[in-house]
C-alpha cells in the first residue's frame, strides 16, 4: 500500500495541469491566506477594543466556546444551502466554503487579541497613561506590542483551523488538496486519498513551522526571554 | 508648587476617597502624604497628574489650574513612578527610559543619549541599555523606573510607594539614593508611601492622612515626631519618638575621648599595651575601625574573625541619634566617632550624648497647632 | 420538523455512535496524558519536546489523520477504531500541556509541606498534586471535549456513522432538516458533555465551592 502512494506521488503527471497537486496546492493556500486575512483584519482591531476598552467581554468568550461546538461540516453544507441558490458560477462554491472559513478563523484570533491585550500589567498600562500616552499611543506603543505573542499564536491556531477545513470544503467542489482526498474516497481510488492527506499533512505543517518562526522574529525578545547574547 | 484647593473625590458607588483636601506642595521640596491604607493618599496622588479627575475643588500646578489643561500634555510634563515601575515589557531599556522625549518629539538620537545620560546618572551601568525588563531586578527595574520619570527633565515627580516592593536593604540603598540624586536636582515630588519611617526619612514635609483623605497633620519630619497633633498621628508615628528624633538633631563638637588602637595582626601582648577597661579597638590601614576586641581573652596575633563587630560607628557632626547609637551599640561602652572618610576621631561615652540632648530644647509647636491645641506660646524665660 | 419525529430513534442511535467516539477517546486520552504532563512538569528539560511534540500531532487536520491511521494501524479505513486513536490523539495533544501546567501550578510551598509531613512521591501525586490540578485539568477536558464532538462529524466522509452522517445524508438528497438537526444535535451533544465535565469536577473539588471566609 506504501508503494502504492510512493509511486502515486512520484508520478509526474500528478503534479502537473489544473488538477495537478501543485495547482492544488496554490489554491489551498490562496483559500487559506484570504480567509484568514479577513479574519484577521475583522477579528484583530474588535479584539483589540474589547481587550482595551473591557466591553463585549462576553462576546470572545461565548463567541470561541460556540464555535469549538459547532461542526465544521454541517456549517459549510447549511452554508452552501442558504448562499448557493442565490449567487451562480464559480462564486457559488467560493462564497460558502470561504464564509465558513472565515467565520471559524475568526473567533481564535478575536480571543488572542483579547486576552493579549487584557493580559498587559494593570502597572504598565499605568505607567503609560501617566507617561502622557493618549489612548490610540497607549494602544500602538504598549498595548499591541504586548498583547502580539497572543495575537500570533490565535492566528496560527486559525490557520489551522482554516487549512483543515479547506480540506473539508472540497465536498462542495472546491479546489485544494481536499479534492484528493474527496475525490479519492468517492471514487475508492486509495493511493490518491492518502496522497491527498499527507500533502495536507505536510501543509499544515509546514505552515504551522513557518508561523512559529515568523513568531519569534516579530515578537520582542523583551516577551519572548530570548536575549540573545548579553555579557552578564 | 502644587496647591490642592479643597479637592475632594467621591467614586460613583459614594465612597469618599479623599474629601476637601487642602494642601501645598512647595517647589523644590519632598511632600510625602502618608497614612494607612485607603487614607486617600494615593488618590490624592493620582488626581495630580489627572488619572483620577477630582469631583470638588481644584488642584493648582504654580498659577495654572490643572482642569484646564490638556490632559496628556500636563502628564508629559510631570515625572511618574509606580510601585512595580511599570516599565514596558517589549522595550529595551533604553527605549523605555527615552519614552516621554520620544513622545514629546525629541527625535531618536537625542532620546538616546538621554536615556544613556539618565542610565548612569541612576548608578546603573552602560551596558544595561540592550537589556530588556525581565533581565532586570526589582531594585534595578525601580532605578530605571525614576531615571523614565526624570528623561524629560519635569520639575514636578509624583512617586506612588516607589520602594514598597523591594527588599529592606534595597529599600534604604534606593532612598538614599533618591535623597542624593534630589539634592542636585530639586525637583517638587509629592511622594505617597504607608511606611511612616520612609516618610520620615524623605520628607521636607510629611501630610499624614487619615481616612478619606482627611488631612491629620502637615510638619516637617522633625515636628512630628516631637508634637503629634492627636492620638491618631501619634499611634501611626509610632514609638521610640524621642529615640527616632534624635535623627533631626545635629551632634556637636563633642570632647572626644582619643582610643589607643591596633592593626590587625597584633600579637595579645600589643594589643593588651593599648587596651583600657579590657577592650581595644582594631583598625585597617587606613585608620577605619574594623571592631573591638578583649586582649585578655585572645592567645593568637588579633585576626579579622576575632572581632566583636556589634558596634556601630557615627561621623562627627551627624545625627544625635547615630553618635548614641554607637555609644550604645558598643561593646566597650565606648562609642566610635569617625571623620567623613570613615577614619577613627575618638569615642564618646553614652552620658555625654545625653548631657547633650538634655540641653537641647524640645523644637517649638508651630503657631497653628498651638491655637489648634489651645496652647499659648511658650515665654522667653530671661536667662 | 416532522423529518425529526420520523426518525427520532435514527437520530438517537447516531448519538450514541457519537458520544462513544467523542467519549472514550477523552477518557483514554486522559489516562495517557496524566503521565506525559507529570513528565513535562517534573522534568524541565522535556516540557519542550513534550509540549512540542504533540503540538504538532494537533496540526493534523482530522481528514486527513482519518485517512492515514488506517495505513499506520493497518485495519480498514471503515473501521471505527481510526476514528478512536484520531481522537484520542488530538485528546493527549491537548491535555498534556494542560496536565503539565496544573501540576506546574500547585504551589511550592503546597508540595513542600507534603513531603515533609511524609507523602511519598506518588502518594503526594495522587493525594495532593492531582487533586489540586484537577480544576485547571478540567478546563482543558471541557475544551477536548467539545472539540472532540465537532471533530468526530467529520468521520462521515470516511463512511464511519455519528451525526455527521446526517450532514452527508442531507446534502446528497439537498434537504436542509437532517443537517439542521445534526448541527443543534451536536451542539447539544457538546452542551452535555461541558456539563457532566463540569458536574464531576465540582463535586471532586468541594473546596474550590468553600469560598472565602465571611467576616
Amino acid at each position: 500500500m506504501i508503494n502504492r502512494i510512493i509511486a502515486w506521488l512520484a508520478d509526474v503527471t500528478h503534479w502537473q495541469g489544473d488538477d495537478g497537486i501543485l495547482r492544488r496546492l496554490v489554491e489551498h493556500m490562496e483559500y487559506s491566506a484570504v480567509a484568514l486575512v479577513i479574519a484577521a483584519l475583522i477579528a484583530i482591531p474588535l479584539g483589540l477594543y474589547i481587550g482595551h476598552t473591557g466591553r463585549g467581554r462576553f462576546l470572545v468568550v461565548n463567541a470561541v466556546g460556540a464555535a469549538r461546538a459547532i461542526p465544521s461540516l454541517g456549517l459549510l453544507y447549511l452554508a452552501f444551502f442558504w448562499l448557493a441558490p442565490r449567487l451562480s458560477g464559480e462564486i457559488a462554491f467560493l462564497a460558502p466554503a470561504g464564509l465558513v472559513l472565515v467565520v471559524l478563523a475568526i473567533p481564535p484570533i478575536l480571543s488572542g487579541a483579547y486576552a493579549g491585550v487584557e493580559g498587559v500589567e494593570p502597572a504598565v498600562r499605568d505607567a503609560a497613561v501617566g507617561m502622557g500616552m493618549r489612548g490610540t499611543e497607549v494602544m500602538r506603543h504598549v498595548e499591541l506590542p504586548c498583547a502580539l505573542p497572543l495575537i500570533l499564536s490565535g492566528i496560527r491556531s486559525a490557520m489551522l483551523q482554516v487549512i483543515a477545513t479547506a480540506t473539508i470544503a472540497a465536498v462542495l467542489g472546491l479546489g485544494g488538496l481536499g479534492r484528493f482526498l474527496i475525490d479519492g474516497l468517492a471514487s475508492q481510488d486509495f493511493p490518491q486519498t492518502a496522497s491527498g492527506a499527507i500533502l495536507v499533512a505536510v501543509l499544515a505543517l509546514a505552515v504551522d513551522m513557518v508561523f512559529a518562526l515568523v513568531q519569534r522574529s516579530v515578537v520582542s525578545p523583551g516577551l519572548t526571554g530570548r536575549y540573545g547574547k548579553v555579557s552578564l | 508648587m502644587i496647591r490642592f484647593d479643597a479637592v475632594s473625590k467621591q467614586f460613583p458607588d459614594g465612597t469618599k476617597a479623599v474629601d476637601e483636601l487642602t494642601l501645598e506642595a512647595p517647589t523644590g521640596k519632598i511632600t510625602v502624604l502618608v497614612g494607612p491604607s485607603g487614607c486617600g493618599k494615593t488618590t490624592s496622588l493620582r488626581m495630580i497628574n489627572r488619572m483620577i479627575t477630582p469631583t470638588g475643588g481644584r488642584i493648582w500646578i504654580d498659577d495654572q489650574d490643572t482642569a484646564e489643561m490638556d490632559e496628556a500634555e500636563l502628564r508629559r510634563g510631570i515625572g511618574y513612578v509606580i510601585q512595580h515601575a511599570g516599565l514596558f515589557p517589549h522595550r529595551t531599556i533604553a527605549a523605555n527610559i527615552a519614552t516621554v522625549p520620544m513622545l514629546l518629539g525629541w527625535g531618536r538620537r537625542k532620546s538616546e543619549a538621554r536615556a544613556l545620560e539618565l542610565l548612569e546618572r541612576v548608578g546603573l551601568p552602560a551596558n544595561y541599555a540592550k537589556r530588556y525588563p525581565a533581565q532586570l531586578s526589582g531594585g534595578q527595574q525601580q532605578r530605571v523606573g525614576v531615571a523614565r520619570a526624570l528623561a524629560a527633565d519635569p520639575p514636578i515627580m509624583l512617586m506612588d510607594e516607589p520602594f514598597s516592593a523591594v527588599d529592606p536593604v534595597v529599600r534604604e540603598q534606593l532612598q538614599d539614593e533618591f535623597l542624593r540624586l534630589q539634592s542636585d536636582l530639586g525637583k517638587t515630588i509629592v511622594f505617597v508611601t504607608h511606611d511612616i519611617e520612609e516618610a520620615i526619612k524623605l520628607g521636607d514635609q510629611v501630610a499624614v492622612l487619615r481616612g478619606s483623605g482627611n488631612l491629620a497633620q502637615l510638619s516637617d519630619p522633625a515636628q512630628l515626631l516631637a508634637h503629634p497633633v492627636d492620638d491618631f498621628v501619634a499611634d501611626f508615628v509610632g514609638k521610640d519618638r524621642g529615640y527616632r528624633a534624635l535623627s533631626f538633631q545635629q551632634s556637636p563638637q563633642f570632647p572626644l575621648s582619643r582610643e589607643s588602637s591596633v592593626p590587625l595582626g597584633a600579637t595579645p601582648a600589643q594589643a593588651a599595651a593599648a587596651a583600657r577597661d579590657g577592650w581595644v579597638l582594631v583598625l585597617d590601614a587606613d585608620r577605619r575601625p574594623l571592631g573591638w576586641i578583649e586582649p585578655g581573652r585572645i592567645t593568637a596575633p588579633v585576626r579579622p574573625e576575632m572581632l566583636a563587630r556589634g558596634g556601630t560607628v557615627a561621623t562627627a557632626g551627624g545625627p544625635l541619634r547615630n553618635a548614641l547609637d554607637a555609644a550604645l551599640s558598643s561593646p566597650s561602652r565606648r562609642g566610635v566617632i569617625v571623620d567623613d572618610q570613615g577614619a577613627l576621631l575618638g569615642t564618646v561615652r553614652a552620658y555625654e550624648v545625653l548631657a547633650e540632648i538634655e540641653e537641647r530644647a524640645r523644637p517649638e509647636l508651630d503657631e497653628a497647632d498651638l491655637e489648634r491645641a489651645g496652647l499659648r506660646p511658650v515665654e522667653e524665660t530671661p536667662g | 420538523m416532522t423529518w425529526l419525529r420520523d426518525h427520532f430513534v435514527d437520530v438517537l442511535g447516531l448519538a450514541g455512535q457519537h458520544i462513544y467516539l467523542a467519549g472514550v477517546p477523552l477518557v483514554l486520552g486522559l489516562l495517557i496524558a496524566l503521565p506525559l504532563g507529570w513528565l513535562a512538569s517534573r522534568y524541565k528539560a522535556l516540557y519542550p519536546f513534550l509540549i512540542i511534540g504533540t503540538g504538532l500531532l494537533y496540526t493534523i487536520p482530522s481528514l486527513a489523520l482519518f485517512i492515514m491511521l488506517p495505513l499506520l494501524l493497518g485495519n480498514g479505513v471503515l473501521n471505527p477504531i481510526n476514528v478512536l486513536v484520531a481522537m484520542t490523539i488530538y485528546t493527549v495533544a491537548l491535555l498534556v500541556r494542560t496536565v503539565a501546567d496544573g501540576l506546574g501550578a500547585v504551589p511550592d510551598a503546597v508540595n513542600q509541606s507534603a513531603t515533609a509531613m511524609g507523602y511519598k512521591r506518588l502518594r503526594r501525586f495522587m493525594s495532593v498534586e492531582l487533586p489540586l490540578a484537577v480544576p485547571v485539568i478540567s478546563a482543558g477536558l471541557r475544551v477536548a471535549a467539545v472539540s472532540n464532538v465537532s471533530i468526530v462529524s467529520v468521520a462521515t466522509l470516511i463512511g464511519v456513522s455519528q451525526l455527521g452522517s446526517l450532514f452527508t445524508d442531507g446534502f446528497s438528497r439537498a434537504f436542509l432538516d437532517p443537517i439542521i438537526v445534526g448541527v443543534v444535535a451536536c451542539v447539544l451533544l457538546a452542551l452535555l458533555f461541558d456539563v457532566a465535565i463540569l458536574l464531576v469536577t465540582r463535586l471532586a473539588t468541594p473546596w474550590q465551592r468553600a469560598g472565602s471566609p465571611t467576616a
